[in-house]
């Protein structure tokens, strides 16, 4: 319950933040929402002398929904999220995966950002935005670059991010067609025992594109490129769904917690799938 | 080691100033340092909502938060939504309806359902189950908070009618 001590800073733009990243190194680090990091540093396991709260930042904190992209910035929330009605209705699987993360409270503070940059697999938004192909901006000392959401995630907490980068924004292509965000918890607030971000795109009664990522069934999320591909130039009846959930227990590596053993994992690994697929072609 | 910082937040209405090493989680600046005890610690894991306030608009969960993040804030308790004299229609439905027995969670439940109510006056069952998800309760197997948020949310909007 109690963290140790440590160094404060609130600074007023991106530039203070790099500063401080520099001077401290690996004994800094930003918080966003700090809804991971607190809980995490009241177990102190983890250790930060010197933290960044990012909090009076400009400029992190708005939703662009262009015609093409949509760039949230790293600040908004998942209660943001939620309310934004022009989000809704351009990418609505954002909304339906944000209700199903975490509580009232924790969604008022929790970030985009936050939830994608921390690396926990049990969190939700990256699963998501590997499904959507999403880009994220990192900037650092030598300036700015995005990354892939596919290419981001190597291991448990351990993401292509520099130490001295902060995430800065989500960069998502416009999404089409039917969605779906299927997830099993032990009840709210926990983190999935399987989950699955699905978008589907249908013409006539053939899908023609399929984009399928998991939640919390390996140390990363991941992205089965050969599960959405089962998908294609079917029209998504069972033989399709066993295709493709067969394609995505290949991909996954789930581990044994107390939210169950591997063999359990795996089978309701395919249940959500099937059900996220599904109810995205209805939508499609 | 750290160093203590000068903290200005707004409690309850009231203009407060002390330093305090930043790692002081809000929780404990309310109850120990502020005498403000109606906001509970029910865990250490941010999952049971009895230290919930209201910080500029949003509920937050203080044992979430340290104080150097509300510095600059302006924090509501359960001590500035009513008082015995003059309850507020939430404290009077919980009261009412038997929406508490230890009381424990209660100062969480009702600072929290006070800004359900402002952002969905009308809620339904669901709306109220799933609104006040981030708060535990051991004892009332939450029936009786719904049936008290559901009384209030009817008492508040007929009195809303009464004053337009």
């Amino acid at each position: 319950m109690i963290p140790a001590a440590f160094e404060y800073y609130r600074p007023q733009d991106m530039a203070g933040v790099l500063a401080i990243l520099g001077e401290h190194g690996d004994d800094a680090r930003v918080m966003a929402g700090g809804h991971s990091l607190i809980p995490m540093m009241k177990l102190r396991m983890a250790d930060v002398p010197h933290l960044i709260d990012l909090q009076d930042v400009g400029g992190m904190s708005d939703i662009v929904v262009g015609a093409d992209e949509i760039r949230i910035g790293a600040m908004v929330t998942q209660a943001d999220i939620i309310d934004n009605t022009e989000l809704r209705s351009a990418a609505p699987i954002l909304r339906e995966a944000a209700l199903q993360i975490a509580d009232p409270q924790v969604r008022y503070m929790g970030t985009v950002g936050g939830n994608v940059a921390s690396g926990d697999p049990g969190n939700d938004m990256p699963g998501l935005m590997q499904c959507l192909n999403t880009r994220f901006t990192l900037i650092g000392a030598d300036g700015e670059r995005e990354v892939d959401a596919r290419e981001f995630y190597e291991a448990a907490y351990m993401t292509t991010r520099e130490d001295d980068e902060v995430l800065t924004a989500v960069i998502i292509p416009t999404p089409a067609g039917g969605y779906a965000y299927e997830k099993q918890k032990r009840k709210i607030g926990d983190y999935a025992t399987a989950a699955a971000a699905v978008q589907i795109i249908k013409d006539g009664d053939t899908c023609t594109s399929a984009a399928i990522a998991m939640t919390n069934l390996s140390d990363t999320p991941i992205y089965s490129e050969a599960a959405g591909a089962a998908l294609v130039g079917t029209s998504v009846d069972d033989a399709a769904l066993a295709a493709a959930t067969a394609a995505m227990l290949n991909d996954i590596d789930p581990s044994e917690d107390n939210r169950g053993p591997i063999a359990f994992k795996k089978h309701v690994a395919a249940v959500i799938l099937r059900r996220a697929i599904t109810r995205a072609w209805s939508r499609a | 080691m750290s160093n203590k910082m000068h903290i200005k937040m707004n409690v309850n209405g009231k203009d407060e100033e002390f330093l305090a090493e930043p790692r002081e989680l809000l929780i404990y600046t309310l109850r120990e340092r502020l005498n403000i005890t109606g906001p509970h610690i029910g865990c250490d894991t941010s999952h049971c909502g009895a230290c919930t306030v209201t910080i500029d608009g949003k509920s937050v969960k203080a044992c979430t938060m340290f104080v150097a993040q509300a510095s600059g804030s302006s924090v509501t308790t359960i001590e500035g939504i009513g008082t015995p004299d003059s309850l507020h229609p939430l404290q009077e439905a919980f009261k009412e309806h038997h929406g508490l027995q230890c009381g424990y969670c209660t100062p969480g439940m009702i600072t929290r359902a006070t800004k359900l109510l402002e952002e969905n006056p009308n809620p339904t069952e669901e709306d109220i189950r799933f609104g006040m998800a981030g708060n535990i309760c051991r004892c009332t197997g939450y029936q009786n908070i719904v049936k008290s948020i559901q009384a209030a949310a009817v008492e508040m909007s007929s009195a809303k009618e009464a004053a337009e």
